[in-house]
C-alpha cells in the first residue's frame, strides 16, 4: 500500500486536473457564446421592409443618393422644398441604376436615356414601367425608407 | 460548500430518500451495452434543441415578410448567432438519426417485449413527434426549399381518403401554404410539440426507471446458464459518467459540424414562382418519398399515391404494435419478427440512399 | 330566231345573289345591305373579300364601307348598278392613285378629328419626301404604297400585335420586298438587311425580350418618310437612344475624321443592320477587332487601343476575382450580401468605362476603370475578411474541442479509478 501512495496521489491530481480543468474549460467554452449571444447587436433589425437610408444633413437640397434596400439599390432624393422622396433605383428597361438629375429635376437612366418623373412615372425613352415608389419617414435624425403597405 | 448546500436541502426535502432508488439502479453489462447510450444521447440532443431553440426565439420573427430576414439577421449580425443556428439545425438532424438508431437497437436487442410494450409504444409516438418537429421546424426559415417541401409534404397528407383534405387544411392553416402556415407551424414547433413531447419523455423515462434495462435474449440465456457470468454496472456514477462522456462527444461533433458545415440560408420563399426541379424532402422522409415515387400512378383502381400513403401509415401502425405480435410461446413468430426487422432496417437505409442518388 | 346568248356573268351573279341573300338574310337582319361583300366573299383569288376578313378592318369597325373607297352602290345586287361609273364606282384603285386616295381622308385634319383627334395627318406629305414616294411620282409602280405595308381590307391599327405595321412585325413587312433579290434587282441596293437585322441585338430585344422600344426598320429610316438618314447623320439617329455614346463620339477625334472621309459614323464599327452586342474583343486584333481595320499596327492609336483593352480586361478580371472570393465565403457559411451589392457598382463602372471608349481618350476610360478597381478591390477584401473570420471560428472550435478532450480524459480516468 505504501509503495503505491505516491503514484496514487499523482494519479488523483491528474484526475482532478483533467476533470476539474476540463469541466471548467468546457463549460466556459459553452457559456461564452451563449452570453455573447444575449447581447443585442448594434444594428437593430428593422426587418426586410425598412431601412435607414440616410441621416439628416447627408443630402443637399435638390440632390439624390443611392442607398441599399434589401438586395437592390434605392434612390433617395431631397427636393428643393425640403421634402424627401424614395424610389427603386433599378431602371425598368434593362436594369441599370438610375440617378437624380438636379438640372432636369427628374430621374435619368444613363444607359438608354430613359427619364422618369419624381413620381416614378416613365415619361420618356425606353422604360416600359414606372419605378416603385417607397414611403419615407423621419425618425429623429434618421431618414427611414419603407415599402408601401399593401392593403 | 456544495456538500453543505446539499445537506441544507436534504434536511428540508429528504433528497436522500428521493435519490435512494437511483443509487441502486444497475445497468446490465455485456458486449451490447453500448447500444444503451442512444436513448440518452437522443435526450441530450433534445435538451440542446430546447436550449438553442429558446435562444433563437429571442431574435426569430414568424411571419412571411420577416422570418427569412430575421434568420439572416441571426446568422450575420447576432454574436455567435451562426453557431446557435447551425447547432440547432445539425442537432435536429442528429437527434432524428439517433432516435432511429435507438429504435432499431431496441428492435434488434428485443427490448420491446413484455413487459416493456408501453415503453415501445410511447417511444414510437415520440419518434413520430420528433419527425413532426423536423417537418415544422424546417419551414421556419421561410426559404424556397422549405416552402416547396412543406407544400409537397402537406399535399401528401391531403391524399389520405376522407380525412385528408381536412388534415391538410388544418396543417396549412388554409387551402394553400402561406404566411398562415408559417405562423401555425411556429406554434406547433415551439409550444404544442414541446409540451406533448416533454410529457411523453417523462412517461417514457418513468417506465424505463420503473422496469430497469432489458437484457437481450441471447445474453439472458448465457447468464441463466452461467449465473456467475452476469455483470452489472451501477447507473450512478459508472453508467452516468460514461453517458456524460458520450454527451461531451456529441457536443464536440455538433460544434465541429457548425463550424465546418454551417447551415445555409437559401433563397427567400416566393409563393408565386414554380417549384424548382428536384424538390425532395429532408433525408428522414426520403425513404417514404422514394417509395411513393416508385409506386405506379394507378394500381388496379386505386390511385397510386393514396395507396402509398395508406401503406406507409399502415406499416407505421403495425410497427408500433410490434410487441403485441410476438408472444413468448411461438419461436417461429420470433424468427418472423427478426426477419421483418432486418428487412425494415435494410429498406429504410436502402430507400434513403436511393432517394439521395436518384435526385 | 334571236341568238340565245346567255350572259354568263350576269346569270352567275344573279344566282349567287339569290343564294347569298337566302343564306345571309338572317345575318343581314338589322344591318345595312352590302352587296359588295355578299358577292365578293364568294369569289376566288385577289377578288375575294369575306365579311370575316373585312370585320377585322379598322375602317369597317368605324363604319366605313367598300363604297367609301371604291365608290359604287352597295344597296343593289345588280352589277350594272352596283358597279356603275355613274354611281362613282372606281373599281380596282390604280397603285399610283392609292396614296392620294388614302390621303383624301388621312390628310384632312378636320375629318380625322371626327374619328381620332390624336392621329397624325401628315403621312401623305411625309410619303412624298420618301424614296418610295419620289419613285412613285416618277412612274415606278414597284415601290411600296400605303396598302403594301398597312394591308388592305383587314387593316389593323399599329397598336394591334397582328398588324403588319406593329413594331414587332415591321421588319417582316419591309423584308417582303427588300429581301427579295429578284424584285430589288433594278435598284442595285443590298437585300441582306433583314437577314442581318434578324441576328442583331435590337431584333433580340424586340422579338425575344418583348421590348417594344427597341429599334426596327422604321425607327432609323422613318415610316412614311422612309429614306436612309444620310451618311453624315447616322450618329444623330443612334443618339436618340444611345445619347452618351453619341455625345462622346461627337466631341471625339473620330467624328471629324469620319465626316471628312464620308464614313457613316457609328456604322463603321457597329454595322447598320446586323448590330451585335458589343464586346471587348472589338478592341482586340482578332477578326472581331474594328480598330485595326483602319489603324496601322504599332502607331499611337494601336498603342492606345491596347492600353484601353488592357485596362478593361484588368477590371473585368478584378470583378471576377472578387466574385470568386465572395462565392467562396458564402459557401463557407459567411454572409457577404453587402459586398455582393457593391459588386453591382463595380460592374456599373465597367459598363461606364465601355461607354467612355467613344471619347477615344485613354485617360477618360482610365478614370472609370480606376473607380471600378477600387470597388472591386474593396469587395475582394470583404470576401477575404470573411474567410479570416471563418478561420477564427475554426480556432474557436479548436479551443472548445481541446476543452472537451480534457473533460473526456478526466472522465475516463475518474471512471477507471472508480472501477479499480
Amino acid at each position: 500500500m505504501c509503495a503505491e501512495q505516491t503514484p496514487d496521489v499523482s494519479r488523483r491530481r491528474a484526475i482532478e486536473l483533467f476533470l476539474g480543468g476540463g469541466l471548467l474549460a468546457s463549460l466556459a467554452s459553452f457559456l461564452y457564446p451563449v452570453l455573447r449571444y444575449f447581447v443585442p447587436p448594434a444594428v437593430v433589425d428593422l426587418g426586410g421592409d425598412e431601412v435607414v437610408a440616410a441621416k439628416l444633413g447627408d443630402l443637399k437640397p435638390n440632390s439624390g443618393k443611392i442607398f441599399r434596400f434589401g438586395s437592390k439599390p434605392g434612390l433617395l432624393i431631397l427636393n428643393a422644398d425640403g421634402s424627401f422622396r424614395a424610389l427603386s433605383a433599378t431602371c425598368t428597361h434593362l436594369g441599370c441604376t438610375v440617378q437624380y438629375r438636379a438640372d432636369l429635376r427628374e430621374i435619368w437612366c444613363a444607359c438608354h436615356n430613359g427619364i422618369y418623373d419624381l413620381n416614378g412615372r416613365n415619361v420618356s425613352g425606353p422604360p416600359p414601367r414606372p419605378l416603385t415608389v417607397f414611403d419615407v419617414h423621419q425618425r429623429g435624425d434618421e431618414i427611414v425608407v419603407s415599402r408601401k403597405q399593401e392593403a | 460548500m456544495i456538500a453543505a448546500l446539499i445537506r441544507w436541502l436534504d434536511e428540508r426535502l429528504d433528497l436522500e430518500g428521493l435519490i435512494a432508488p437511483f443509487k441502486h439502479k444497475t445497468v446490465p453489462r455485456h458486449r451490447l451495452t453500448y447500444w444503451y447510450f442512444f436513448g440518452g444521447i437522443t435526450l441530450f440532443l433534445f435538451m440542446i434543441q430546447v436550449l438553442t431553440g429558446i435562444l433563437l426565439l429571442l431574435y426569430y420573427r414568424p411571419g412571411a415578410n420577416e422570418a427569412y430576414e430575421s434568420v439572416q439577421y441571426i446568422v450575420t449580425r447576432v454574436q455567435f448567432g451562426w453557431l446557435i443556428r447551425s447547432i440547432h439545425a445539425w442537432a435536429a438532424n442528429l437527434m432524428i438519426f439517433t432516435a432511429f438508431v435507438h429504435m432499431f437497437s431496441v428492435v434488434f436487442l428485443k427490448a420491446y417485449r413484455k413487459p416493456r410494450e408501453l415503453t415501445w409504444v410511447t417511444g414510437m409516438i415520440l419518434l413520430f413527434l420528433v419527425m413532426g418537429f423536423g417537418f415544422s421546424g424546417y419551414l421556419l426559415p421561410w426559404n424556397t426549399l422549405a416552402f416547396f417541401a412543406t407544400k409537397v409534404g402537406t399535399e401528401m397528407a391531403g391524399q389520405v381518403p376522407i380525412v385528408g383534405k381536412g388534415m391538410m387544411i388544418f396543417l396549412r392553416g388554409g387551402p394553400e401554404v402561406t404566411g398562415a402556415t408559417l405562423t401555425r407551424f411556429f406554434g406547433f414547433h415551439v409550444a404544442v410539440l414541446p409540451g406533448i413531447v416533454t410529457v411523453l419523455i417523462a412517461i417514457h423515462l418513468f417506465f424505463v426507471q420503473r422496469q430497469g434495462m432489458s437484457v437481450p435474449p441471447k445474453v439472458e440465456a448465457e447468464w441463466t446458464a452461467n449465473p456467475a457470468a452476469r455483470r452489472e454496472m451501477k447507473f450512478f456514477p459508472n453508467f452516468a459518467l460514461r453517458e456524460l462522456m458520450a454527451w461531451y462527444v456529441a457536443m464536440g461533433v455538433l460544434g465541429a459540424l457548425a463550424a465546418f458545415f454551417p447551415w445555409n440560408l437559401g433563397v427567400k420563399a416566393d409563393p408565386f414562382i414554380s417549384a424548382p426541379a428536384g424538390i425532395k424532402p429532408e433525408w428522414y422522409f426520403l425513404f417514404m418519398f422514394q417509395t411513393l415515387k416508385l409506386i405506379p400512378s394507378k394500381v388496379w383502381f386505386v390511385d397510386g399515391e393514396v395507396l402509398g400513403i395508406l401503406g406507409c401509415s399502415l406499416a407505421g401502425l403495425l410497427w408500433m404494435l410490434l410487441p403485441f405480435f410476438e408472444r413468448d410461446k411461438a419461436a417461429r413468430t420470433k424468427v418472423w419478427v427478426t426477419g421483418i426487422s432486418i428487412f425494415a432496417l435494410v429498406y429504410v437505409i436502402g430507400m434513403t440512399v436511393y432517394g439521395f442518388l436518384a435526385n | 330566231m334571236a341568238s340565245l346568248r346567255i350572259n354568263v356573268p350576269r346569270v352567275t351573279s344573279s344566282v349567287l345573289l339569290l343564294a347569298g341573300s337566302i343564306l345571309l338574310a338572317p345575318s343581314l337582319y338589322g344591318q345595312a345591305v352590302n352587296s359588295c361583300l355578299d358577292c365578293h366573299s364568294a369569289l376566288d383569288g385577289p377578288l375575294q373579300v369575306t365579311p370575316e376578313k373585312f370585320s377585322q378592318d379598322i375602317h369597317a369597325q368605324k363604319g366605313l364601307t367598300c363604297v367609301s373607297c371604291h365608290g359604287g352602290d352597295a344597296s343593289s345586287y345588280d352589277p350594272d348598278q352596283s358597279m356603275s361609273r355613274k354611281a362613282g364606282w372606281k373599281g380596282k384603285i390604280d397603285r399610283r392613285q392609292i396614296p392620294q386616295l388614302c390621303g383624301s381622308c388621312h390628310s384632312n385634319p378636320a375629318y380625322m378629328r371626327t374619328y381620332n383627334p390624336s392621329l397624325r395627318t401628315d403621312q401623305l406629305d411625309q410619303y412624298h419626301t420618301s424614296m418610295h414616294g419620289k419613285r412613285l411620282a416618277a412612274g415606278d409602280t414597284k415601290v411600296a404604297v400605303c396598302t403594301d405595308c398597312h394591308s388592305v381590307h383587314d387593316l389593323r391599327p399599329p397598336s394591334d400585335p397582328r398588324s403588319t405595321v406593329n413594331p414587332v412585325n415591321v421588319a417582316q413587312t419591309c423584308s417582303r420586298c427588300h429581301s427579295d433579290a429578284a424584285y430589288m434587282k433594278p435598284y442595285g441596293i443590298p437585300t441582306n438587311q433583314f437577314a442581318s437585322y434578324s441576328v442583331s441585338v435590337h431584333h433580340e430585344a424586340m422579338v425575344v425580350r418583348g421590348d417594344l422600344s427597341a429599334p426596327t426598320c422604321t425607327t432609323c429610316h422613318g415610316n412614311h418618310g422612309a429614306a436612309p438618314p444620310g451618311v453624315d447623320k447616322v450618329q444623330n439617329v443612334c443618339a436618340n437612344c444611345h445619347a452618351f455614346q453619341a455625345q462622346m463620339y461627337g466631341k471625339s477625334s473620330h467624328f471629324k475624321a469620319f465626316q471628312e472621309k464620308g464614313l457613316p459614323g457609328c456604322v463603321v464599327c457597329h454595322s447598320n443592320h446586323g448590330i451585335r452586342m458589343p464586346s471587348d474583343a472589338m478592341l482586340g486584333t482578332g477578326h472581331a477587332g474594328v480598330c485595326m481595320k483602319c489603324h496601322a499596327p504599332g502607331d499611337k492609336c494601336d498603342l492606345a487601343r491596347s492600353a484601353i483593352l488592357g485596362n478593361l480586361t484588368l477590371l473585368d478580371g478584378a470583378i471576377k476575382d472578387a466574385d470568386q472570393s465572395l462565392r467562396l465565403a458564402e459557401s463557407s457559411g459567411m454572409e457577404v450580401s453587402e459586398a455582393r451589392l457593391a459588386q453591382d457598382q463595380a460592374r456599373d463602372s465597367l459598363t461606364k468605362a465601355r461607354v467612355t471608349i467613344h471619347t477615344f481618350q485613354t485617360s477618360l476610360v482610365d478614370a472609370d476603370i480606376q473607380a471600378g478597381m477600387k470597388i472591386a478591390a474593396a469587395n475582394l477584401k470583404a470576401g477575404q475578411d470573411a474567410m479570416v473570420e471563418r478561420n477564427h471560428r475554426r480556432i474557436g472550435l479548436g479551443i472548445c474541442l481541446v476543452a472537451i478532450a480534457f473533460m473526456l480524459v478526466g472522465l475516463w480516468l475518474y471512471i477507471k479509478k472508480l472501477e479499480s
